[in-house]
Formats: structure tokens, C-alpha cells, sequence
């Protein structure tokens, strides 16, 4: 029986999702061993003109990591999604945007503005931007259109499956290519990390006082941070209550809150929104009746930077999606 | 008939890379261009942000070489708050950042830069990658180098929470200390790791110094450019990764500049062109004469050849006697031989182990007190790190709240991009005369631009150890002519 062919794929990424399955070792042996992989350009050859040879759905399974915010990165999602019968959003910028995805706080303009024109370091008095097509004397040069947002993986294609994390760790990956592989795999649009809130399964949950409550809020630079102690009852905001577990706790382990890279459980359509809700209805509360709308709101100015903060691996798959674009 | 040739790698990091060479009517190299295509802007969307998330934001640059940014963001919140790190937490934060060196140097040579002398220059390229190198040298090599970056690797996931994008850098330290077994663990993973070294070094001894013809190619003019040279120093002039002055040399090798990296912004000037989104840093007080070398060419090269061109030397005794070898037989400083930076990053291996070991041996990593707490208002921060692929600026402003306001970066990789150009122009004109293409073209840029370890290139997107090239050359009428394809 020929085996299944397998695609991987980036689109725009850091490199960590890459490593993620090199950090497979030899699993990933076994892994390439059980299927035939037909595109990998971290391994093999490009052959974009392969893949278009290829029939419809003859791909079993693609895993795209990155988000998607160039002509070249849609396009090439495309035409794995049309010679894919499944497709896997791998990774947290596929998945719900990351941090990369904070981008669609500016735009292009704004990007551009900065990088060539106004950082400290850059000369370019004659105001020079990259562009699509420049003549150089020996002939014309090219590249691809820089888009103003960044897009998800499944606001570009259809997705199937979610691998999520920044990066996955290697026992979610070896589960989803397990399930692959067995045809063990869930219902469809699931993400395959346990459907639990990591909270629910912190180490410092018997340490968390039965009344959880957030007295003020403070930053990470600005406390000892106690090793034993929930980090929302210190008052740091940790995204745990609302993240998905599958991490292995792996920020809580050195002492630092979680950030929320695996996304929201399910059904949870806007994982910023949730969490704030969540920090809402523990902040203040033994004081709650006391405090006047001026102390509350004191206390709320040290909240700095929430969208930043609550949004900040999943803006561009959010219910926000992207700062309003100014009308030209 | 003017001709192009498009060399298109398709691997990535900050985009893949693309060159363009144009050949003029006699059928020699006219021009070839190193195009970047793709740009995420950072410097903008950090903007408004908390600085305390700088360390955690900025690894997203790069995955392969998160810790670079993540130490590096660290020490540009030291100098924000103006908060001292106690001593605990400047040698934890080193031991992290040595072994990480490792690990990434170690990827490099045997996955990626290594095939090539290994191998033979000339092997076939189906053989020419990890996978024959596993072969040539012994299967049981092969789990070594595995291993043993392994376990370098936990040592970052033990101390950083995860080895892809760590997150223990605070402002004034680091937010996990280094109990007794870890220690032992270290200290025992360090004393592996340079036996480890040992034989990188013997095996480039044996298999590249032991066959002329691969000396002559790295000391041939194909691969040479003089330029200035940038890197990290201690108080003797000794190469250092983590912290120190920074040292620029000529190309004589004289010093031409040494300054605190609060003072870069008077060396370091960036300039743009339309062709790509990767800027390209130059000397201010040479200034930008275009894609030229020579002393007057504010041109300069980073990471491990022209680290060591900038120091006096290794701080620690093996590096120190690898080090001298290597001039030795280059025939003294500054070497401008591209090819010979993968003898300095086995060099530069060596010593990250050893000073890896001189950190886990230092009863002082046990201490208690990690961090300190900042105190001031803050303002403006800059810090600098060694990454393995050059000098890397972080560069915060922020509010009295601390919210990022404005954020600038030079990015190890970039600070080379000139030079890469260069190399890569250099190697199409030694292999296309007369509008003969050799069919060792491919194989010739691709050790030009591989010797730099770009990031377009990089070590975890050539897995096993090819980077994949596409030469396609057009007629003036873009028809294409010839297609030649490297799997």
C-alpha cells in the first residue's frame, strides 16, 4: 500500500515551528518513515510545479505554519488546500494570529513609515519604500505585495485541524500525527490539545485561596514573584483561567504567568474578550462596595496596555480583527 | 543578449532569500542583487506595548535564535530602569546564553555548513548533508551530535521554560535561580560538550586541513573580501557573547572604533533600497559607497570570522589554541577568507562550553538573590548581545509608565547583508564567463552565502543539510533558457 503523502508548509513564520519538529528527533524519524512527504522546504527541494501536478485531495494532509500577509503566502495556501483532504493549522500564528499578528494594530503604511524612514539608525532622506516592481539598470526586480493584515490560516482557506502553541510542543505534534496516521482523529475544526483551562491544572492550584481575588494589579517587573503562589492572587494578570492546557505549564514552570499561546477552549469565539471578563469578575471584590467609582478606576490605570495584553497571540483571529483603517 | 539568472532558495527565516543575477552582452556578471522578501515590522507593532513583554515579544523574530533576542531584551530593560542584575543573575542569563551558542553553532556546522567540507565540495549533493556526513563519519558520530545538543538544549528549556522563545529574562535578572542537581547536571553536560568540541575540531583537522585542495579553496580570492569588522570584547579584547565593548577593526585590522552600545547610533547608519525589505547597515563615519569592499567602504562583517578578527583573542585556553591555529594558517589577521567562519564558529564552540563550564563550577550560580527589583522611572534602554549570526541592537523608549513608545532593532543577520550580497556577486563572476554558466554555480554561492549562516539559510530550514536553489536564466525576452535545480 503506497503510503500517505504528507505536505509542510510556512508561510510567515519565525523559524520556531520548523524547530519544533526537528526538536521531534527521532520520532520525527519514525514519522517520515510512515509517510511519503511530497513538500517540505526545510528538507527538500521547493517544487511548487510538483504540487500543482498533483490531482486534487491526493495530498492526505498538509500542516501550514505562519500566518498569512503576503500575495506569495495566499496563493501557496491555496493550492495546498486544493490538493489537501486535510489541512492542519500548526502552530499559534496559523492558528489564531501571535504575536506577529499584533501587526493589525498599525498597517502598512505604518510599517513602512517607521522601518525605512524614522528608526534611529536609517538614513533615507529621499523617503525610499520597498516596492512591488523596481527597474534597476540591468533589468527589473520584484517582490511580493506586502498586505496590511495579518490573516489566520482559516481566514485565508478552509482548515481542518488546529495544532496550536508558539511553538507546539513535541508530545502535541507526535499526538496529532498519531491520530493522523491511526485515523484516531476528532470531530472536524477540532484543536487537538486537551479542551481543560491550564488553570485547572496549575501546579499552584492548592495554593490558590478558595475566594480567588485580584487586589490591584501589578506587573511582572514590579514584585518578587512568589514560586508557590497563584499569580493572580499577587495580581498578575496570568491568561491561564482562559488558555487551553496541553503546554506542560512550561512559563508557570520558571516563575513567569502564562500568555495565552494555546488559544481559547472551545466554543470561545474571542479569547481576549473571555479573559477580560474572566480578570472582571475577580478584580477588587472584597473592597468592591467600598471603593468609589474615582479609587476603581485608580486602580484600573494600572491595568496598562490590556489589547496589547489580552490579545496578544490572538488579535488578528479575535471578534477585533484589526484597528479600523482609516477612510482615503 | 543580456541574460538573468534568478537563484531562488526557498528557505527563510525573515523571508527567503532571493538572488538575481544579470549578465551583460558579453555573457559576464553585470550585477546580482540579494533580495529579502519579506518584513513583519516589529519596530511598529511594539509600540504602545508593556516593556516588561519586550523579552517574551521579540524571540518572535526569530525561532531558531530566540534566546538571542530574549537576553538581549533583557539587558535593554537593565538599562531602561537603570536597574543593576545581582551576580546570580548576570551568570545565570550567561550560562543560558553559552550554552545556547552551542547548541546553534553545533546545528550549523553539522547540519548545515559542515556538508560541504565534510563531504567534499564537489560530492553529490544527495550525499552532501547530515545524512552523509552520519555516513562518512560513523552512525554512532551521528547520535553524539544529537545527543549532546540535546542536552545543551535542556539546559534553556530547564532555566528559560522552553527552548523555543524562553521567557526568564526580567528587567534586574532572571525569574528562575539554579538548584544544586541542576548544577551537577550542567556542570556534567559542559565537561561533555567540550570533549564534544575537542573532536569538531580534530574532525575539521582531519577531513578539511588534511586535503589541500580544500585549503586552497578557502584561502582562494573567490571567497575574500576586506572589510571592517564588528564584535563583542571583554576588557581585554577577548571575544565575549554576552556583554562588553563593541570593536570595530579595518581591514588592516587596526582598531578603527570601540564603544558602549549606548553610543551605537554614532557608528552604526542603515540604508534602503527599493529591491528589498531588508535594510542594510553600514559605518556612519566610513559612509555608504555601495556594495564595495576596501577601507573605504563603510561595508562591515559580523559574526564568528569577524569576531575574532575584532578581538585579541579566546578568554579560555582551548579556544585560545584553536584560535591561534586558525591565524596560523590563514596567515595572520584580519583573514577575509569568507569560507574560513566555519572554522571560527567551531572555534567560538569551543569556547561557549568552556565558558559554559566556568559558570556551572561558579558556587556563585547558586545564589539566591536572582533579581532585583527596579526602582526608577523609565526612559530610554539599549542593549547588545553576540547573537551566533552577528551583533544584535535592541533599542526601547518608553513612557514614565513604562509602555514602549518607540522601538528600533539591528538584527544579527542584517548587520551582514551587505556582504552576503557582495560574496554571492563575487562567486557569479568566478563561475559565469562569457555567458558560461558553470554547472558548479549553484554549488559555489550557495558555500558563499552559506559560510555567513544567514538566516535565510538557516540551520533549521535546510534540515538534513541541503538549501534547496533554483537557477533559472532568461533571454532578454524572458524566455526561459536553461533551468538547473538542486534538491
Amino acid at each position: 500500500m503506497a503510503k500517505p503523502k504528507v505536505a509542510f508548509y510556512w508561510n510567515a513564520s519565525c523559524g520556531g515551528c520548523e524547530e519544533a519538529v526537528i526538536d521531534l528527533a527521532e520520532d520525527l524519524l519514525k514519522v517520515a518513515d510512515a509517510v511519503d512527504i511530497v513538500l517540505w522546504p526545510v528538507a527538500l527541494d521547493f517544487k511548487k510545479k510538483d504540487v500543482e501536478n498533483l490531482k486534487d485531495n491526493e495530498i492526505v494532509a498538509s500542516f501550514i505554519n505562519g500566518a498569512v500577509r503576503t500575495e506569495e503566502q495566499k496563493e501557496m495556501a491555496e493550492l495546498l488546500r486544493a490538493k489537501s483532504q486535510l489541512v492542519f493549522a500548526f502552530g499559534s500564528c496559523a492558528h489564531e494570529g501571535c504575536i506577529p499578528g499584533l501587526a493589525n494594530f498599525t498597517n502598512r503604511e505604518g510599517i513602512f513609515e517607521r522601518v525605512y524612514k524614522t528608526t534611529e539608525s536609517t538614513k533615507n532622506p529621499e523617503g525610499i519604500f520597498p516596492k512591488v516592481k523596481t527597474k534597476v539598470p540591468e533589468g527589473e526586480l520584484t517582490l511580493p505585495e506586502f498586505f496590511d493584515t495579518v490573516y489566520t490560516l482559516d481566514q485565508t482557506v478552509e482548515v481542518d485541524y488546529y495544532i496550536p502553541g508558539c511553538a507546539p510542543p513535541p508530545d502535541i505534534i507526535m499526538n496529532a500525527f498519531t491520530a493522523l496516521l491511526e485515523g484516531n482523529l476528532p470531530e472536524k475544526g477540532s484543536v487537538l490539545s486537551p479542551n481543560i483551562a491550564l488553570c485547572d491544572e496549575c501546579d499552584r492550584n492548592e495554593s490558590k485561596p478558595e475566594k480567588l481575588e485580584i487586589p490591584e494589579f501589578n506587573r511582572v517587573h514590579q514584585i518578587e514573584i512568589d514560586p508557590e503562589k497563584c499569580f493572580l492572587a499577587q495580581g498578575i494578570i496570568c491568561m491561564g483561567i482562559s488558555t487551553r492546557s496541553g503546554c506542560g505549564q512550561r512559563c508557570i514552570n520558571v516563575n513567569m504567568p502564562c500568555r495565552g499561546c494555546f488559544g481559547p477552549l472551545d466554543g470561545v469565539k474571542d479569547f481576549g474578550l473571555r479573559t477580560m471578563a474572566g480578570i472582571a469578575s475577580i478584580f477588587a471584590l472584597e473592597n468592591e462596595e467600598n471603593l468609589s467609582e474615582e479609587d476603581l478606576s485608580k486602580l484600573m490605570d494600572k491595568l496598562v496596555d490590556p489589547a496589547g495584553l489580552f490579545y496578544m497571540y490572538s488579535l488578528p483571529s479575535s471578534i477585533l480583527r484589526r484597528k479600523r483603517m482609516e477612510e482615503k | 543578449m543580456t541574460r538573468r539568472i534568478t537563484i531562488d532558495p526557498i528557505t527563510r527565516l525573515e523571508g527567503h532569500g532571493k538572488i538575481e543575477i544579470f549578465l551583460d552582452d558579453k555573457g559576464n556578471v553585470a550585477n546580482a542583487y540579494l533580495q529579502i522578501p519579506e518584513l513583519r515590522g516589529f519596530e511598529k507593532f511594539s509600540e504602545g506595548r508593556r516593556a516588561e513583554e519586550m523579552p517574551r515579544i521579540t524571540p518572535k523574530i526569530c525561532g531558531v535564535c530566540p534566546t538571542a533576542h530574549h537576553i538581549c531584551s533583557a539587558k535593554t530593560l537593565d538599562d531602561l530602569f537603570n536597574v543593576e542584575v545581582p551576580p546570580a543573575g548576570e551568570k545565570i542569563r550567561e550560562l543560558i546564553y553559552s550554552a545556547f551558542m552551542f547548541e546553534d553553532h553545533t546545528l550549523h556546522f553539522y547540519f548545515l555548513g559542515g556538508p560541504d567540507f565534510v563531504m567534499g565540495p564537489d560530492a553529490d549533493p544527495s550525499v552532501r548533508n547530515i545524512l552523509g556526513v552520519i555516513q562518512k563519519v560513523g552512525v554512532e558520530t551521528g547520535k553524539k551530535v544529537i545527543n549532546i545538543r540535546k542536552r545543551t538544549r535542556d539546559i534553556i528549556t530547564k532555566l528559560g521554560g522552553r527552548v523555543i522563545h524562553p521567557v526568564c529574562g526580567l528587567p534586574g535578572g532572571v525569574s528562575k535561580g539554579v538548584s544544586k542537581e541542576d548544577r551537577e547536571e550542567f556542570i556534567k553536560t559542559a565537561k561533555d560538550a567540550i570533549e564534544f568540541s575537542k573532536f569538531s575540531l580534530k574532525l575539521f583537522d582531519d577531513i578539511v586541513l588534511g586535503n589541500k585542495e580544500y585549503v586552497d579553496i578557502i584561502v582562494g580570492d573567490i571567497y575574500k573580501h576586506k572589510t571592517y569588522y564588528m564584535g563583542l570584547v571583554d576588557d581585554n579584547n577577548k571575544v565575549n557573547f554576552y556583554d562588553g565593548m563593541i570593536r570595530v577593526v579595518n581591514p588592516e585590522g587596526k582598531e578603527f572604533a570601540k564603544f558602549k552600545s549606548r553610543d551605537y547610533l554614532d557608528h552604526i547608519e542603515e540604508h534602503v533600497e527599493e529591491w528589498s525589505y531588508v535594510k542594510f547597515p553600514y559605518l556612519k563615519n566610513v559612509g555608504w559607497k555601495g556594495f564595495t569592499d576596501g577601507i573605504d567602504s563603510g561595508v562591515y562583517r559580523v559574526a564568528p570570522l569577524a569576531r575574532l578578527n575584532a578581538s585579541d583573542g579566546m578568554a579560555t585556553p582551548l579556544a585560545q589554541e584553536a584560535y591561534e591555529k586558525m591565524y596560523d594558517v590563514l596567515g595572520g589577521k584580519p583573514a577575509h577568507n569568507t569560507l574560513a567562519y566555519h572554522w571560527a564558529r567551531l572555534v567560538e564552540q569551543m569556547y561557549s562550553v568552556e565558558r559554559l563550564l566556568e559558570l556551572a563550577e561558579d558556587d556563585e550560580i547558586m545564589d539566591k538573590h536572582i533579581r532585583n527589583i527596579p526602582t526608577e522611572i523609565p526612559d530610554e534602554g539599549i542593549g547588545v548581545v553576540e547573537a551566533p549570526r552577528g551583533t544584535l541592537y535592541h533599542h526601547y523608549k518608553t513612557d514614565e509608565r513604562g509602555i514602549i513608545q518607540k522601538v528600533n532593532l539591528i538584527v544579527a543577520t542584517v548587520n551582514n547583508s551587505a556582504a552576503i550580497a557582495m560574496s554571492v556577486k563575487k562567486a557569479a563572476q568566478g563561475l559565469i564567463k562569457n555567458g558560461k554558466v558553470s554547472d558548479g554555480l549553484l554549488n559555489m554561492v550557495e558555500m558563499a552565502f552559506r559560510a555567513y549562516d544567514p538566516c535565510l539559510a538557516c540551520a533549521s530550514h535546510s534540515l538534513p543539510g541541503q538549501t534547496p536553489l533554483k537557477v533559472t536564466i532568461h533571454d532578454c525576452t524572458g524566455e526561459i533558457v536553461r533551468t538547473i535545480i538542486r534538491d
